[in-house]
């Protein structure tokens, strides 16, 4: 089976989804003759032409929102931000509109947007090209938020967003794009939004994590896996709505919990699976939930000693799991 | 002698006869929601009074079978060109669970109706500018010729997404018209505090399309624009801004009081040039209406508009249990 990076897949999902249906079609800044900042959308300018793979004003609210128009009348839109950062301008498009058209106009209307970002830090991106948003969006009922951490979720959640007739935000690790490298099949495949995947199988300890932050608790299981400590990781891929069903199971296999993200610890993704844990299976647990995430500053700063203090890496997941492994 | 303007624009008097009917009927679908309000049967109004000849010429001169209307809350004229109903209308004053714009889910005033191509739209102001760009985006990609047209509150010509929204549709050539319903007031804050420019229009400059100012008031001179603007998009030259300047002749919604910032005689004076009557005059002076004509369209419209509040205030919510449909597809 072919070895793909993760913005390889990126960019084969687009290209296939492209293929197979005239009414999917690219915008965004840089994405046409450039093949966008990341090389994400490489070869599709080419491969498509200019209408289908439409380079646009430097206008965040309006890349979201003509995608908007577009999909109301029947086309399958992939706007990408060039960096989630960059996003907080077409808020408004995302919550007060996509999130809300098939609600509002009781099932009349509808909004089969894909909006793809790259987010996450580790690249010397500073404040602004680092940050994690999924959880500004995460309770927001009519949106769906994808954040795969394989080449291979990439290629089936990417294409499943796509072909998803409601809005979904397709949020990609960047510094995942060339560090991460998987099998990726050539077929035509896609993998089911809205569930969770066991990414290890292990009976002591349980991690929840989602994007990155998945490759750093794996490489953290293989070597406790030395101490005989046999970890159970769980990957979100989707964050929003969240897989209940996997999060509870998982919990309860263990039950120890370590919760992770690379966002800001308060508020994040992850409080909201505490809490479902919390809810659903508090008797199973046999120690504190806890979670390893981001420090609650407003975001990762540039010097490199900064940056390596905020981000999560494996050896912080490996220890926490290890304290957890221990209580 | 008056001048038959109508003739030289291509239209017949039947077609006039039926704008001015159009515009009768937003008028006194309005009024009946205020008295409605008043007697505490409807918690919202918010009105289309005073622009009525805008949104009716406006809608007239698009092709009502293909073209794309994004309208905004004001627009009743423009949703009953397109092929709302009066009573359907009714049902969305009431909140009632046959209202085709949400079911009852959102205020009235918010209208989207796919049938019509009546686009669904938000409270947020200007959200829809860009809207009306993709539609037309995805037309130029799928080869239609049809135009959108997306209509807003000279307030709102101040958001981001007008901007955003003009200059995408300004670079990629779309078939997108801008109309800018100048009523002269954001809520309570005058244009003068809205603008530094003079016209609206003159924004058109900065996104490489034409601009023009009409009078509001007059739905020949709106209909005249927005054919032009019609027919540039559809040769594929791009899009247009018109502003048809007229007056809010009512307060913001039922929630304001206009007294707290304009002087009556300010509202008086807008009254004179109130379309209803200074087109009613125009029609009756060629002939094309007669007092009898007049009578029995205003008999008609009247019974129209008795059945839908009728029909609307006994027709029944939606079970709240169905507050859980269609957050996402089914």
């Amino acid at each position: 089976m072919p070895v793909k990076s993760y913005i390889q897949a990126v960019t084969q999902a687009l290209s296939e989804e492209m293929e197979r249906d005239q009414k999917v079609f690219v915008l965004g800044e840089d994405v046409g003759k450039r093949g966008g900042v990341f090389r994400a959308t490489d070869g599709l300018y080419e491969k498509f032409g200019e209408a289908r793979v439409l380079d646009t004003p430097l206008a965040e609210s309006a890349i979201a929102g003509v995608g908007i128009g577009a999909a109301m009348y029947g086309m399958r839109p992939v706007a990408e931000m060039q960096f989630a950062d960059f996003i907080m301008p077409a808020v408004n498009q995302i919550i007060s509109e996509a999130a809300k058209i098939r609600y509002r106009s009781n099932n009349d209307w509808d909004c089969p947007i894909t909006i793809r970002a790259p987010y996450g830090g580790g690249v010397h991106g500073a404040l602004y090209h680092s940050q994690s948003i999924e959880a500004v969006f995460a309770n927001q009922p009519g949106l769906k938020i994808v954040m795969p951490s394989t080449p291979y979720d990439v290629k089936g959640l990417l294409k499943a967003a796509i072909r998803d007739d409601d809005p979904v935000l397709f949020f990609e690790h960047k510094r995942a794009y060339r560090l991460i490298k998987g099998e990726v099949p050539d077929d035509d495949y896609t993998l089911p939004l809205g569930k969770a995947d066991v990414k290890r199988n292990g009976s002591d300890i349980t991690v929840i994590t989602y994007g990155l932050c998945v490759h750093f608790a794996l490489q953290a299981a293989e070597k406790l896996e030395q101490e005989g400590i046999d970890a159970h990781i769980l990957d979100l891929r989707t964050v929003y709505p969240l897989d209940r069903e996997a999060i509870v199971e998982a919990a309860s296999k263990t039950g120890k919990v370590l919760l992770l993200t690379e966002d800001n610890k308060e508020g994040s993704i992850i409080g909201e699976v505490a809490a479902i844990i919390a809810e659903e299976c508090l008797f199973e647990l046999d120690a504190p939930i806890q979670r390893l995430a981001g420090p609650d500053v407003p975001a990762m700063p540039y010097a490199p000693t900064m940056e390596k203090h905020f981000m999560v890496n494996p050896d912080k997941v490996e220890k926490a799991m290890r304290e957890l492994a221990e209580f | 002698m008056t001048e038959n303007r109508h003739d030289k624009l291509g239209l017949s008097d039947e077609q006039v006869l039926e704008m001015y009917r159009t515009m009768l009927l937003a008028r006194r679908i309005d009024e009946r929601m205020w008295l409605l309000n008043r007697a505490g049967k409807i918690p919202f109004v918010i009105s289309c009074q005073g622009q009525e000849a805008a949104q009716v010429g406006a809608a007239f001169a698009l092709d009502r079978a293909k073209d794309y209307a994004l309208p905004y809350y004001r627009d009743m004229g423009v949703v009953l060109a397109f092929g709302m109903t009066a009573k359907e209308l009714m049902l969305s004053g009431f909140a009632k669970a046959e209202d085709p714009n949400s079911g009852g889910r959102q205020m009235p005033g918010h209208f989207g109706q796919k049938t019509n191509r009546i686009v669904t739209g938000s409270s947020p102001v200007t959200t829809q500018v860009p809207h009306a760009v993709g539609i037309a985006l995805a037309g130029k990609m799928e080869q239609k010729d049809f135009v959108s047209l997306v209509t807003f509150g000279e307030g709102s010509s101040n958001q981001g997404d007008f901007h955003e929204g003009a200059n995408f549709a300004g670079v990629h050539k779309l078939p997108v018209i801008f109309m800018v319903e100048n009523n002269k007031y954001a809520i309570s804050v005058p244009v003068s505090k809205q603008l530094a420019c003079e016209k609206v229009s003159d924004r058109a400059q900065g996104y490489g399309m034409p601009g023009i100012t009409v009078d509001g008031n007059d739905p020949l001179a709106v209909y005249e624009a927005v054919k032009q603007a019609a027919d540039r998009g559809r040769r594929g030259e791009g899009p247009s801004l018109i502003e048809a300047v007229s007056y809010r002749l009512t307060a913001h919604s039922s929630d304001d009081d206009d007294r707290t910032y304009r002087q009556k005689e300010e509202v008086e004076a807008a009254r004179q040039e109130d379309s209803i009557h200074t087109f009613s005059a125009y029609l009756r002076e060629l002939g094309v209406l007669t007092e009898e004509k007049e009578q029995e369209m205003q008999n008609e419209i009247m019974s129209l508009v008795n059945e839908a509040t009728d029909y609307a205030e006994n027709a029944a919510y939606a079970d709240p249990e169905t507050i859980f449909n269609y957050v996402y597809a089914e």
